[in-house]
């Protein structure tokens, strides 16, 4: 019961999608066509980059991400987020996974938004498309000032991030699978470090700050 | 061709691992397995969202809304239909190329394109659950206004 409770938005909208396909059948396959091509699209992404962070997780210690993208990384920390970001390729939902690993490996708040930042609208693949279909100035400009305003961007949302909803990234999945999500969200939960999937980054973070979000 | 090399940079690093230390890597996959499966839901989430949007917000639709108004309305129109909407490059930029082609402003077109980079309305739950409420609210928000800024400067540049 609790499986189909963590899907019951996605039930939701599938009985949505159903309804269409049976008032509408035309659009109703529409929607289908639609999905199937993303299902496609996240195939194609997700499971090498989970299987990749997996990976990453278990053999680059903790320092070493510290060390380029942690707090006192400094000015190589936010360009190595810029290139890493503008390298990838991919919808904005694959950045997200990442971001979660490098929050757990002590990257900084900072170098994750501006990671994210750069992912969204600085991908090279992206721009050199853009700058054949909307011409020289229009994508040169909108890159150039997007480089300033990413910084920009991550730097207010670091300022206006408090402390304790910082911590929710590094933790977003600490509850055992098949558990209640709304236990995973409740950024607090002190019994969430000590379940049995519980690896030793994750584990970290939730014992260090057992903290209870305030407004919850 | 990106996604090849994806796949061939996992199952790589996979066997080179195995070959290193069989342990530590099925505990790796363990991970990867177990991260799938906790986010799954609000995966899946986007997937049934995007769906639906993808259908009721065409190319055609989106070409009416964001190449018909001008002024004020027509940004705030072409920088909501750039919010909700999450359609890859191949399709976004030909289809803001036909869109100036026909007449459409320079600053419209870039508040439509920074806003459906930056600005993620499908994938909100997803980023929520990862970030949680209050970054998804400030890191959206903010992209929203700034997109604004983004499309008077290359909309001055354009068009000077």
């Amino acid at each position: 019961m609790n499986h189909l409770r963590r899907y019951r938005i996605f039930l939701a909208i599938v009985a949505v999608d159903l309804v269409i396909l049976a008032v509408r059948p035309a659009v109703g396959v529409q929607i289908f066509r639609q999905s199937w091509q993303i299902v496609l699209q996240m195939l194609s992404i997700l499971p090498p980059v989970f299987l990749l962070l997996g990976l990453l997780d278990v053999w680059v210690p903790r320092e070493t991400v510290m060390r380029y993208v942690g707090e006192r990384s400094g000015l190589l920390g936010t360009t190595l987020s810029i290139v890493l970001g503008a390298a990838a390729a991919g919808p904005l939902y694959g950045a997200f996974p990442i971001a979660q690993t490098m929050a757990r490996k002590g990257a900084s708040y900072f170098n994750i938004i501006v990671f994210l930042g750069a992912w969204s609208t600085l991908k090279i693949p992206m721009f050199l498309f853009e700058l054949s279909a909307l011409g020289t100035s229009f994508a040169l400009t909108r890159w150039a000032v997007n480089v300033v305003g990413i910084i920009g961007l991550a730097w207010l949302v670091n300022r206006l991030m408090p402390e304790a909803d910082r911590q929710i990234l590094a933790r977003a999945d600490v509850s055992p699978p098949g558990g209640a999500p709304g236990a995973a969200r409740a950024a607090g939960n002190p019994a969430a470090g000590s379940g049995p999937d519980s690896g030793p980054g994750p584990g970290r973070w939730a014992r260090r700050r057992p903290r209870k979000k305030p407004g919850q | 061709m990106s996604t090849t090399l994806l796949y061939a940079l996992a199952f790589g690093g996979l066997g080179l691992s195995y070959l290193k230390d069989p342990a530590r890597t099925r505990q790796a996959v363990r991970k990867a397995l177990g991260a799938l499966n906790n986010i799954l839901p609000e995966f899946l989430v986007v997937l049934g969202l995007v769906g639906l949007m993808l259908t009721f917000l065409s190319p055609e639709v989106i070409g009416r809304v964001v190449g018909s108004g001008s002024g004020w309305l027509g940004m705030i129109l072409a920088s909501i239909v750039g919010s909700i909407t999450l359609i890859p490059g191949f399709v976004a930029f030909p289809l803001a190329a036909s869109l100036l082609d026909r007449g459409a402003g320079a600053a419209q077109i870039a508040l439509f394109i920074s806003t459906l980079m930056m600005v993620g309305v499908v994938t909100f739950p997803l980023e929520t659950r990862y970030f949680g409420r209050r970054e998804a609210l400030l890191r959206n928000g903010l992209a929203y206004g700034w997109s604004f800024i983004v499309a008077a400067i290359v909309g001055w540049v354009v068009t000077r």
